[in-house]
């Protein structure tokens, strides 16, 4: 499962993170997830809360997720439109020589710990 | 109780298994292939041609499956090394499973390594497993669409097998147009049609092969 593959690196890097900051207890991890990574947040945190129940060094961090909207760049026209509402064509001028600019990643922003 | 910065991608401990494994396999002049399509499109099938083709190549095969060994025994069969690996349910490989899996075959003589990724057209894509190359395979009964459905895909591979061009008088595939869609993604994949059943196709395929690991070998 998808999901579950990210989480798996995701509590890889704070364990990581811990050991080399000395941390006692991470109490939450902020995401920042693209519109359109592929992520399905609710199942997502759904998976996180799974996992942690078997992860005791992070049974107490929360997920939070913040969203990143999708932008695409139209390199006919040079404007940029929503990617979630027009696609791959530019709502302008319907050109498709167009290039996401963002809305594709998935990002550990911050921790907050002890 | 203090904030610390990360902003790293969620993945970014897989991109480190990834370029240490990639660095391991330009030391030890392996050619290590991402194989990506999707379910039946004929990746064995492929591979099995190819390992019968190129006597003058030594292969080794990754198979990863959620469950079975039928792949690994048809491999082996040929007189190919394999090993099957059990990805637990997940839907891709990631570069630790697949440094796990090559250390079963790592230390005898191998000249191109395959991973056959998990049949997915979505989530292998976005992980790097320390491969040197990605190849994908897109089967004429799938349709000539899916560049358009599974953009990630075709955007990170080298190569773009279209196989089963033997069945293209029954089906509604335009390889022209498949391979424009491909292109417009990715101006410099590679477009392969062709039938591992046939042959037909295979021989641009195989100097492709040898060309890339005559390169990696001399980067």
């Amino acid at each position: 499962m998808h999901e579950m593959g990210i989480i798996l690196h995701l509590a890889r890097t704070l364990d990581e993170t811990a050991e080399r900051e000395r941390l006692e207890k991470i109490e939450a991890v902020t995401l920042q997830v693209g519109e359109v990574s592929g992520i399905m947040t609710d199942l997502f945190v759904d998976c996180w809360n799974y996992f942690r129940k078997k992860h005791p060094a992070l049974a107490e961090c929360e997920l939070k997720l913040e969203t990143v909207p999708a932008v695409t760049w139209c390199d006919c026209c040079k404007r940029t439109y929503e990617t979630v509402k027009y696609g791959r064509e530019c709502p302008y001028c319907h050109s498709q020589e167009t290039w996401l600019l963002k809305g594709n990643e998935c990002i550990i922003k911050e921790i907050l710990a002890e | 109780m203090k904030v610390i910065s990360l902003n790293a991608t969620v993945t970014a401990s897989n991109d480190r298994d990834a370029e240490a494994l990639r660095g391991e396999m330009r030391r030890e002049g392996v050619l290590l292939v991402n194989l990506m399509s999707a379910p039946g499109a004929g990746k064995t099938t492929l591979l099995s041609r190819l390992i019968g083709d190129m006597r003058d190549v030594r292969f080794a095969v990754m198979e990863a499956d959620i469950e079975s060994t039928v792949d690994a025994e048809r491999i082996e069969a040929l007189g190919a090394r394999a090993v099957q690996v059990h990805t637990g349910g997940m839907c891709h490989m990631d570069a630790g499973m697949t440094a796990r899996a090559w250390r079963e075959v790592a230390g005898k003589d191998v000249d191109i390594a395959v991973l056959e990724n998990v049949g997915n057209l979505i989530c292998p894509a976005e992980y790097d497993t320390g491969a040197g190359c990605k190849a994908m395979i897109l089967s004429v009964p799938e349709g000539d669409d899916k560049p358009l459905k599974y953009p990630l895909m075709f955007a990170e591979s080298d190569a773009l097998v279209i196989s089963k061009v033997d069945a293209l008088g029954w089906f509604d595939f335009d390889v022209e147009k498949c391979a424009a869609r491909a292109r417009r993604l990715n101006p410099d994949i590679r477009v392969f049609p062709l039938s591992a059943k046939t042959g037909e196709g295979m021989a641009a395929l195989e100097d492709w092969l040898r060309a890339r690991l005559d390169g990696w070998r001399k980067r």
